[in-house]
């Protein structure tokens, strides 16, 4: 079963830093000159990080338990090359879909994919990020 | 600012990376650097009482180490696409080896994009991560 998204949540600025950038590199053990510099470029997974800017209410709440809460996939997507270091984006999160599927040990597990978008000041679509969250099935009660 | 790779054809693999064996420090970083904080995958303890034998790595973190493979091979500011699938969980002193190969190629308003494949193998042979993207070539 699928089932509609939810309103795009308000949208909140979003400042690529060259510090984070380095930073970024580093742990995904990069020695890429492009990741350096006045204008290095961000890395393909690097808008995970845009979500600390969020402030409370911003982000898409899918409702899952955190404890059955599982990252399916991810996907990033540029509308033209990567944004740098020094640009101003601005971030908003929606569900876009929603399904459930039974789990293989019984019970129902539930998907959600949450879309955000980054904009320019213009309003110009830049980026998108596409992350699938699953909440794994409930493990069924035996029988006593 | 790099120029697209050239003499990229279908059928063309990236020259594969190991990382590895990896530190839980690497997976502490990784949370640093992302912001996601989540217990699990730096202390030990919280791993255990979840019932797991130890910290393990984020899924995101094997993602960033396959987007170093893919960039080195085919330019950062060549990305138009990155898609992972997060398949086995990874662990302190895994090996991991990134591969890719080009799928397709097709014309866009940009110039010719490159569909590649990405994987991401533990030392076992078990997929860990296995991935989509696109870039530009020349």
């Amino acid at each position: 079963m699928t089932t509609g998204g939810s309103e795009a949540g308000p949208a909140y600025e979003v400042l690529i830093e060259r510090g984070k950038i380095r930073e970024f590199a580093t742990a995904m053990q990069s020695e890429s000159p492009a990741y350096e510099g006045e204008s290095a470029v961000i890395p393909p997974t690097f808008l995970t990080t845009a979500a600390r800017w969020a402030p409370a209410g911003a982000r898409a709440d899918t409702g899952f338990e955190r404890a059955r809460l599982l990252h399916g996939e991810q996907e990033f997507v540029f509308h033209g090359p990567p944004p740098r270091a020094g640009q101003r984006l601005w971030a908003t999160e929606r569900i876009v879909d929603r399904s459930e599927k039974s789990g293989r040990r019984g019970g129902l597990m539930r998907l959600a994919v949450v879309l955000t978008e980054f904009r320019d000041d213009d309003g110009t679509l830049v980026a998108e990020a596409r992350s699938t969250l699953i909440e794994r099935a409930k493990p069924t009660e035996q029988p006593s | 600012m790099s120029a697209p790779v050239t003499g990229v054809e279908v059928g063309s693999a990236g020259p594969e990376r190991a990382f590895g064996p990896l530190t839980t420090q690497m997976f502490v970083r990784y949370s640093g650097a992302s912001g996601d904080l989540n217990p699990m995958h730096y202390d030990d303890v919280f791993a255990r009482k979840a019932g797991y034998p130890s910290v393990f790595s984020q899924g995101m973190h094997q993602a960033a180490l396959l987007a170093t493979f893919a960039t080195d091979w085919l330019g950062a500011e060549n990305v138009r696409r990155f898609h992972v699938r997060f398949r086995e969980q990874v662990w302190p002193g895994d090996v991991l080896t990134c591969s890719g190969v080009v799928a397709a190629i097709q014309e866009s308003a940009e110039g010719r994009l490159a569909t590649v494949d990405l994987t991401c193998t533990r030392q076992d042979g078990s997929v860990a991560i296995s991935g989509s993207a696109d870039f530009l070539v020349g």
